[in-house]
């Protein structure tokens, strides 16, 4: 049968979406923030969810939602510190102890979701080293230097945004948009994809930047 | 003596950047680097979110919220800026390819010990982002900020007494008072404000200073903040 990856709304997308799941949200700074998912994820209210997302508290991505709907149980993230005066959700709940937290290097994070679509299980890097951060790791020293050894991530479902694909998954990023999408995407069993159009046509291989082989279903959400 | 505002304090590290630098500017202070850059040099400014070329900031129809850098500013494009992935771009930062990065920090120790990113603010979640990569990772860190703390208290210490971001990795400071390098014997004056003594200058610093033979006075154009 024909590969074609196109589902007609984000609430298919994450139909099957399970209770417990460890999903990979990508985005930063406003751009590549798969909202239109987020809310579905929302109303579908799977429960339990780890969410491994570089920021907890961003004010552009709705990823707060999620969290004020008390459906996260931890959250892998980067940057967890809110914007105003009042706690954000993330930091109300941690406050009180009903969220976990892991806090990550940035490079850090994104070098560990990358492994873990790239069949490494671990590595040593130097960053973080003689940091709270890596406090428990174990330390090897390479060419006179300390390293600290990270694990892989792996996720369940994997939320992007980009801005076209085509009915093979195939996709396209606007400027910033990529950021943690394409390690993120090939992370994840499950990989999800919105973006503002599907063209009927394939998208071109010098086009794509990342390969339809990594996503799952597709799903235009106009910008 | 007029200690250098934060605009004085970019313009004397961008004096620094050599023509052909990848340079990543920290969030805060450091972005203005960028205005200050010396006008016979041609760099390329990294962001950590991938883009390679970072432009001047985006204003009016330029505004794209896909276009922004890692302080979630809105920007433009230099020519010749590419962007890749954040995954590319932090192999980029730990893989040694960043000439220098310049970030805004808490604490430095005349060992090379940066203290950026956390002040133990009681109820308020931890950020890290990009610090401890682009401070283990780029082939120099240097350091913008205030000599001594709101309060008064040096931030130029022997030992830093707030969470690390790296160890051993500052090689030079530029505070409104003076410019110091970190080296193998502790720090260096470099360059301080003609107004200042030593004693005065030691006074200020929680570490032992040694003066540069041929130190120099640090002498700024008058700019002054909007606003």
């Amino acid at each position: 049968m024909a590969i074609d990856k196109r589902v007609s709304t984000a609430a298919q997308a994450v139909a099957d979406v399970a209770d417990g799941s460890t999903v990979l949200i990508s985005g930063f700074g406003g751009a590549g923030f798969p909202n239109v998912l987020i809310r579905a994820l929302r109303d579908r209210a799977a429960k339990n969810l780890t969410l491994v997302v570089n920021s907890a508290t961003h004010r552009y991505s709705l990823t707060h939602e999620l969290i004020a709907a008390g459906l996260v149980r931890k959250v892998v993230c980067t940057a967890a510190r809110g914007h105003d005066k009042q706690p954000s959700p993330f930091e109300r709940l941690w406050i009180e102890g009903k969220i976990e937290l892991e806090c990550v290097p940035q490079g850090t994070f994104s070098e560990r979701i990358r492994a873990g679509g790239a069949g490494i299980p671990a590595f040593y890097t130097p960053v973080g080293f003689g940091t709270e951060l890596t406090q428990d790791k174990e330390v090897r020293s390479f060419a006179g230097r300390q390293h600290v050894l990270e694990h892989a991530i792996k996720g369940d479902v994997a939320l992007v945004r980009a801005d076209v694909a085509d009915r093979y998954g195939n996709l396209a990023f606007r400027y910033a948009q990529m950021n943690f999408g394409p390690a993120m995407a090939t992370a994840a069993k499950l990989a999800l994809a919105e973006v503002r159009t599907v063209l009927d046509a394939p998208l071109g291989h010098d086009r794509v930047q990342l390969p339809g082989c990594y996503i799952d279903r597709v799903v235009a959400v106009g910008s | 003596m007029q200690p250098l505002n934060r605009l004085q304090m970019a313009w004397r590290a961008a004096q620094d950047i050599g023509d052909g630098m990848l340079v990543n500017l920290g969030i805060g202070m450091p972005v203005a680097v960028a205005d200050y850059l010396r006008p016979e040099v041609d760099v390329f400014i990294q962001s950590e979110n991938g883009v390679i070329g970072v432009g001047p900031l985006a204003a009016g129809e330029q505004v794209d919220t896909d276009l922004v850098d890692a302080g979630s500013r809105r920007i433009t494009l230099r020519p010749g800026a590419a962007i890749v992935d954040s995954s590319w771009s932090f192999a980029m930062i730990r893989g040694g390819h960043i000439d220098v990065t310049i970030l805004g920090a808490f604490e430095v120790a005349s060992n090379g010990d940066l203290a950026n990113w956390d002040m133990r603010s009681p109820n308020k979640g931890p950020l890290v982002g990009g610090a401890m990569d682009l401070a283990a990772g780029a082939r120099q860190v240097w350091v913008m900020m205030e000599h001594v703390t709101r309060a008064g208290a040096p931030r130029l210490l022997e030992r830093c007494t707030l969470p690390l971001t790296a160890v051993g990795c500052v090689t030079r400071v530029y505070t409104d008072l003076a410019v110091i390098d970190i080296t193998a014997a502790g720090m260096r004056v470099a360059e301080m404000l003609p107004g200042i003594s030593q004693s005065d200058l030691q006074q200020r610093t929680g570490a032992a200073l040694t003066f540069a033979a041929g130190g120099k006075a640090l002498i700024v154009p008058d700019l002054k903040p909007a606003g």
